[in-house]
């Protein structure tokens, strides 16, 4: 189980406190996908890298396992068994594609590898390749998806990992995520794809940083369905229940 | 006969687990102390000035080794080094010149390299330094390379600089003639209170000439680089210059590249950058389970290889 027990988390600008996330409660169990939505700019890879240690929160609570990890660094939550597949994936000058999945597996010399494999990328062509600027947005996606999967950890935290993957691998990408979701794990997506938020278990709606409304897929579903793209969701909904004609 | 120390510098200057493969020259402490020759590629010592002569006959494909070793303090050792690789050969050629100072005084080493590449040879030209010791006194290592690329050489140059040389003054010097092509890596770590100037002056002569020279370094502590690659092209030749660096700590880098055009059809480009490891490059290791020191360790090992 991992939990965020009232957790808040502000940063100074020009000495005002601006607050990113605000009162965030989750309770995430294990063998549960998650997906977190909501608008640009709410909050949703906070409250993941808040998880994941990137932000110290400033209130409240983070545990892991009985384990008050509030505290802990981005490495000993790694250790710990928390990994994180960046929304922006970071390019190095030097280092291969191997270097990376070396580090995930704890392996010394890695000349296969069934998790590029399942990500559409032949070891043989993409091993030896540099992580820098000849790789495609795309190509960078599938190989930080596959370094997470290739980790292999208990809590397994996707970044909008969709964005930057075509339309045929998409379907692949979640196939893998989905077959690779073991019991013990906890799997959490931010996502605005109708196929991810109807396959998790439950939806957390993110909303100026703080959690809108949670819940399983098939309630929260239709009550989101709109809102990402839609500006004008408060002009039919009331307290998370639609009420109105869509004014579009 | 080899002693421990000396086997230990030679793994790091050269990669060399025993003899030498192929010819070889050893220098150590002044003298040379090995030497060997092959059908067709020819070292010799030179008459008249410190040095050897290294000889490709035309057609021959092979490896030299002409590593150097300073493992006595207070003393500056100075040579003139004249390698000639015939045409069409193709050579592997392994420089270098570890320093081992257990006293105060200095060790320095001089090396003047004058390189002529013929027409339609190869050459791989590596050149590593390494310096350590116990002892206070500095490690001194002054490279000086002039080559000439002829018609339809191809020559790669790997100079590498990796810790424990306090200062250093490198010099290359290039001609690279009509269908000549040259490609430069330059790898340099310092630390300390070090210092490192690199010059590189590539001059293109006549058409299809192509030169590439790509400098990475990181400058740790105190220490202070500064690289000055110049590219002037003469014809219709092409050519580009890269410095690439990462500052820390209190270190500082100046990096001065300058690409000059004679000719109406040359094309050159350069690209300079300093900063600091990025912090997603640091983040992304972290959360793979490295502490902040081994994602450090890492990106720079990555960024000098």
């Amino acid at each position: 189980m991992l939990t965020l027990d009232n957790v808040g988390f502000a940063l100074e600008e020009d000495e005002q406190k601006v607050h990113i996330l605000k009162g965030v409660n989750l309770q995430l169990e294990a063998g549960k996908m998650y997906a977190i939505t909501g608008p640009n700019g709410s909050g949703k890879s906070s409250v993941l890298k808040t998880i994941m240690g990137i932000f110290l929160p400033t209130e409240g609570k983070v545990e892991f396992q009985g384990q008050d990890i509030t505290n802990l660094s981005v490495t000993e939550r790694a250790r710990m068994g928390i990994g994180y597949a960046f929304q922006q994936p970071a390019r190095f000058k030097g280092l291969k594609v191997k270097d990376l999945l070396e580090v995930a597996m704890h392996d010394d010399d890695i000349t296969d590898c069934k998790y590029l494999r399942n990500m559409g990328l032949c070891p043989d062509d993409y091993l030896e390749r540099p992580l820098d600027s000849s790789l495609s947005g795309g190509e960078m996606k599938r190989i930080e998806i596959a370094t997470l999967l290739a980790q292999d950890p208990t809590v397994r935290l996707f970044d909008e990992p969709e964005a930057g993957i075509d339309l045929w691998s998409f379907t692949q990408l979640i196939n893998v995520v989905k077959e690779s979701h073991y019991e013990d794990k906890i799997t959490v997506i931010i996502s605005h794809q109708e196929k991810i938020l109807t396959m998790v278990d439950e939806i957390i709606l993110v909303v100026d940083g703080h959690i809108e409304m949670k819940g399983s897929s098939e309630s929260v579903w239709p009550q989101v369905r709109d809102y990402s793209g839609c500006a004008c969701f408060n002009s039919c909904t009331k307290e998370g229940e639609i009420y109105a004609d869509c004014p579009r | 006969m080899l002693t421990a120390l000396d086997k230990r510098l030679l793994k790091e200057v050269a990669d060399l687990h025993r003899d030498p493969p192929g010819a070889y020259n050893i220098r150590k402490d002044g003298q040379g102390i090995d030497r060997h020759s092959l059908p067709g590629i020819e070292v010799k010592p030179k008459t008249g000035e410190p040095g050897i002569e290294v000889i490709v006959e035309p057609g021959k494909e092979g490896t030299v080794h002409i590593p150097v070793l300073l493992t006595e303090s207070d003393q500056s050792d100075l040579v003139y080094n004249t390698i000639d690789i015939g045409a069409e050969a193709d050579i592997l050629l392994v420089a270098g010149c570890g320093i081992h100072n257990p006293g105060g005084g200095t060790a320095q080493h001089d090396g003047l390299h004058t390189i002529t590449v013929r027409k339609g040879a190869r050459l791989r030209y590596v050149e590593k330094h390494f310096g350590e010791g116990e002892g206070k006194g500095e490690r001194i290592l002054n490279p000086k390379t002039e080559i000439i690329v002829e018609e339809g050489a191809y020559v790669e140059l790997e100079l590498v600089q990796i810790r424990g040389v306090d200062h250093t003054v490198r010099s290359t010097v290039a001609q690279v003639k009509p269908t000549g092509q040259l490609v430069m890596f330059e790898r340099m770590l310092t630390d300390g209170e070090q210092s490192a100037e690199s010059d590189i002056e590539v001059k293109l002569y006549g058409d299809e000439c192509v030169a590439r020279a790509v400098s990475r370094s990181v400058a740790q502590d105190k220490s202070r680089q500064i690289f000055r690659p110049r590219l002037i092209a003469y014809g219709r030749g092409r050519g580009r210059v890269e410095c690439d660096s990462i500052i820390m700590g209190e270190a500082s880098i100046r990096s001065i590249p300058e690409i000059a055009a004679e000719h109406a059809e040359a094309e050159l480009a350069h690209e300079a950058a300093i900063g600091k490891i990025a912090g997603e490059q640091l983040m992304k290791l972290m959360a793979l389970g490295l502490t902040s020191e081994e994602a450090e360790e890492k990106i720079i090992s990555g960024f000098l290889s």
